[in-house]
């Protein structure tokens, strides 16, 4: 059967030497209150058959507007200059017939989120058919079974008969390559990645990067790939373009770009990236690669427990002990209820950040919510300096909410959007000292100077404020009681890498300042590498593996984690070239278990 | 397009977010306004409490303030003229009074030169003086509608609050007893119970249109508080220890404002037309009481002979609505912190 998909390739006769796109001085403003605002300006660059383009840069840096103007899908109010040549055809201020057709035929685009794209209601094979039959002369039964192929293409397990199902059937990774076989039905030229995997889980991701790096390769089309990823650009670019502030400030090779980036800007957003790895010297130490074949060191793994078992006989009372936690959410009519958490057990010593590290779905943020009073628990202890809380009813546990807080995921979603910051701030201490008007103005203009916010802010509203700045304030509200733990779900998830790095900082800071144990849950184990002294993993409510952050990330034991380590892009092509090795050896491992 | 979900920068506005529906909330003003910025930061350093910024903000929105104003005329015309419980007026007639027609009861109003003459708004078919007629129709009217508005706003956002928040049977409960009284047609219970209740006067008879009026507030505060109890700052707030009230008052309700004042406004609209329809039936306000539904009502078939019988009290009761609809849009606006710098 994989002869056939191969047609696609042959139906795309030579082009010849020249780019597949060549982008010159393009151009995107937008009128906002009858003025003209730049949002890109002299953009420049050729993609070339067979080629990956990574256009990198932070929110509002103008990359997906620039992609965008290409295909003529600007908003109503905005307007494109310069030239953008497909193929020699100008697309910049082309018809909008012409413009419809080079859509359908010569570019495909594949959005972030793969379950908003697909329509719920048709199967996903009617959908993949429904782009093949635009695009072709081809009959229904043909372009079915076309669609199938495809299916096959994007590797999807049993085409034949999951193009019967439901997008709702599909998993998120799933859902990805069903996109992606719908952009490839009409043969692209060029195949425009707007953050494709930024939705992702790290193993999801890896997968799906693995998936368009092969089709790249056989298809011999060119892909723009827009993502804010420095790890995904150097595990799958070939040229990277920085975008900043809408102009574009380096172009290189991806090479040599991490390698040497020239620019200011560049050095300081790859000094951003968390890189995995660098602080413990290393991930995966312990797995070797011997002529494509895998060797795991157990001596090291051992000598590693041993160390974990000494420090939990320490004696001292834990800031927080989890003991055989279960979770459950309730069912509905005749649906049994859905166990999200069973039988964790850690704890965290005064002082000390645990990491919980897990995909989506793992309970991590369940486990998050329990620990701080917002959801009971079905079985098990929850001890936060030494009081079992699953016991205590709400009057009881008031006194003890002081001990500790909680930042959320979402810094927008977080804050009252109608108080005020001095009065999201506030909030606590008043609830629970009282103090006078006067007294709770001085502590929390001092909180905002914990946070290094002008005290200005306190009358300002959530919405006047950034993202970074925001989740600033979810800290200082957090810290206003002076906790003995802090709960972070996340807190740096929804943040721009540069600025994530400055509220990492701060958070690093306070912690060193304060002393406070932290519970700092997150699936990007790079992050959790630079705050966490201990890592726990979580899979689908069960934890897997726990010990200190170097055991885990050089001497993992659990599968799962050697999978997560394995997965998660390091921002060093030459180190992810070599990375991809040793997950394919460690996937292939992993199959004969 | 996609990149809503994305992280956002720290140090610049983002254009590509100014474009979509975000704009307003994620601006980020220290650098899309410069200038405007640095004085406010030092103007605003000191705690200014949310009552001063609200009214700060009602006060610059020009439509509510000519809303306020026709509303204070209107009101000031009504209860000065012909004066009010038994405290008498400077307007020289009652509505009540007959006497014979002057110049066939056509109106003696003009404008240049300014005088009222001896009936302003002429006289009905039994020789009443017109103006006194509908000053009396708009102090019930005002009455009527203002108080069926609160009633229907305490009733409304009570149950839809309590509803929303607590779920289960609490919320089964009273959106059942909600969706009963959506299902009796307000003229059937009217016809049973306004009539009697309408004996006792006015305020009797509005308080019972708004006990019959409040579900549609109910209904929409209710969803309002099914979607906002998910969100995440209500966990923050919980996890905290504020208490089931400081969260429903202090975290949820502020961010229904908007919600609750536009249908009382389109509550209080509405029960001037609701008033009207009753009063046509013989079921509200009796005479020789009248009310502005009443007076058109009485004068339905005066449209072309003798129109002013029609006009006055018309062009009054859009008066009101229009002025209550202004005021609410302001309260709205007022209440709601994204408002501040974006309009003026």
């Amino acid at each position: 059967m994989s002869t056939s998909s191969v047609i696609i390739s042959d139906e795309q006769a030579p082009i010849g030497n020249g780019p597949i796109l060549a982008v010159k001085n393009l151009g995107v403003e937008f009128n906002v209150d009858n003025e003209w605002v730049m949002a890109a300006e002299e953009v420049s660059y050729e993609i070339h058959p067979g080629e990956i383009l990574a256009i990198v840069g932070e929110s509002g840096s103008g990359k997906s507007m620039s992609s965008m103007a290409l295909l003529g899908l600007l908003p109503r109010n905005g307007r494109s200059s310069g030239s953008a040549k497909m193929l020699g055809k100008e697309l910049i201020g082309a018809s909008q017939n012409t413009l419809r057709r080079v859509r359908g035929n010569e570019i495909a685009m594949i959005f972030q989120e793969p379950m908003t794209a697909l329509n719920p209601v048709l199967t996903v094979g009617e959908q993949i058919r429904e782009a093949v039959e635009q695009h072709t002369e081809l009959s229904p039964a043909q372009a079915k079974k076309r669609a199938v192929e495809l299916l096959r293409m994007v590797e999807i397990p049993e085409p034949e008969r999951r193009y019967d199902s439901f997008p709702h059937q599909f998993s998120g990774g799933q859902r990805q390559r069903a996109m992606i076989a719908i952009a490839l039905a009409n043969d692209p030229m060029l195949l425009i990645a707007d953050e494709p995997t930024t939705a992702l889980d790290v193993t999801v991701q890896a997968e799906v990067l693995d998936l368009l790096r092969k089709l790249n390769k056989r298809l011999n089309s060119a892909v723009l790939l827009i993502t804010h990823d420095m790890g995904v650009v150097a595990d799958l670019a070939d040229h990277v373009v920085v975008m900043e502030r809408g102009r574009i400030v380096e172009a290189a090779p991806t090479a040599q770009l991490f390698a040497a980036p020239a620019e200011a800007y560049t050095q300081q957003l790859l000094g951003a990236v968390p890189h995995l790895g660098s602080k413990v010297g290393g991930v995966l130490t312990d797995v070797e690669l011997v002529d494509g074949h895998l060797s795991i060191h157990r001596e090291y793994a051992e000598a590693a427990i041993r160390a974990q078992e000494t420090r939990a006989a320490s004696g001292v009372v834990p800031a927080l002990e989890l003991t055989d936690v279960d979770i459950e959410y309730p069912g509905r009519f005749r649906q049994p209820a859905f166990k999200a958490v069973s039988g964790v057990s850690f704890t965290i010593n005064p002082g000390e950040v645990l990491g919980l590290v897990g995909e989506s779905g793992s309970g991590k943020s369940t486990i998050a919510r329990a620990v701080t009073g917002l959801i009971k628990t079905a079985g098990g202890r929850v001890s936060i300096g030494g009081t079992d809380i699953t016991a205590l009813s709400a009057r009881q546990l008031l006194p003890l909410r002081k001990k500790f807080a909680i930042v959320f995921q979402d810094p927008a979603a977080s804050l009252n959007p109608r108080l005020s910051i001095g009065e999201s701030i506030g909030e606590p201490l008043f609830l629970h000292e009282k103090p006078g008007r006067a007294e709770l103005d001085k502590r929390v203009a001092s909180l905002l100077e914990d946070v290094q916010l002008p005290v200005a802010f306190r009358n300002r509203y959530p919405h006047e404020l950034s993202g970074g700045q925001r989740q600033r304030v979810g800290i200082a509200r957090a810290l206003s009681l002076r906790p003995d733990l802090l709960v972070a779900d996340e807190p740096t998830s929804a943040l721009d890498v540069s600025v994530q790095a400055k509220v990492l900082e701060l958070l690093q800071e306070l912690q060193r300042e304060r002393g406070f144990a932290c519970l700092f849950v997150s699936h990007d184990l790079a992050v959790v590498e630079l705050l966490a002294s201990h890592i726990a993993v979580l899979n689908k409510g069960i934890l897997v593996e726990q010990g200190s952050t170097e055991q885990i990330l050089k001497y993992p034991r659990d599968p799962y984690t050697r999978r997560l380590l394995a997965a998660a892009p390091v921002p060093d092509p030459a180190q992810q070239s070599l990375r991809r090795a040793q997950r394919s050896a460690l996937m292939a491992a992993g199959a004969v278990d | 397009m996609s990149n809503h979900e994305n992280p956002r920068d720290d140090s610049r506005a983002s254009v590509e977010l100014s474009e979509m529906t975000l704009q307003s909330q994620d601006t980020d003003i220290a650098t899309a306004v410069p200038t405007r910025d640095q004085t406010d930061r030092i103007r605003t350093t000191e705690a200014k409490s949310q009552g001063r910024l609200i009214r700060e903000r009602f006060f610059r929105h020009k439509g509510a303030l000519a809303g306020i104003a026709l509303l204070a005329l209107i009101f000031i015309l009504a209860f000065t003229s012909i004066g009010f419980a038994g405290i008498p007026g400077w307007w020289n007639k009652e509505y009540d009074v007959l006497a014979d027609r002057f110049n066939e009861g056509k109106p003696t109003l003009t404008l240049w030169p300014f005088s009222l003459g001896e009936h302003p708004f002429g006289q009905d078919v039994l020789g009443r003086d017109y103006f006194a007629l509908t000053m009396r129709g708009t102090q019930t009217s005002l009455i009527i509608a203002f108080i069926v508005g609160l009633v229907a706003m305490v009733i409304g956002t009570t149950v839809g609050a309590i509803a929303g928040y607590f779920r289960g049977w609490t919320e089964a409960f009273l959106m059942r007893i909600t969706d009963v009284v959506i299902t009796i047609p307000t003229v059937v219970i009217a016809a049973a119970v306004a009539g009697i209740v309408a004996q006792y006067g006015i305020i009797p008879f509005a308080l019972f249109l708004g006990a019959v009026t409040w579900t549609g507030l109910a209904r929409l505060v209710r969803g309002e508080f099914l979607s906002l109890r998910e969100k995440e700052f209500v966990e923050s707030a919980k996890s905290v220890g504020a208490s089931s009230a400081r969260i429903i008052f202090r975290h949820i309700l502020p961010n229904t404002v908007g919600v609750i004042i536009v249908s009382t406004t389109l509550a209080i609209s509405g029960a001037i037309l609701l008033e009207t329809a009753l009063s046509y039936l013989g079921l509200g306000v009796t005479a020789p009481d009248t009310s502005l539904g009443k007076a058109i009502n009485d004068n339905r078939s005066a449209l072309t002979v003798r129109p002013w019988l029609f006009l006055w009290p018309g062009a009054f009761i859009i008066g009101i609505a229009l002025a209550v609809n202004f005021i609410g849009d302001g309260l709205r606006d007022a209440f709601d912190p994204k408002q501040t710098r974006v309009k003026q």
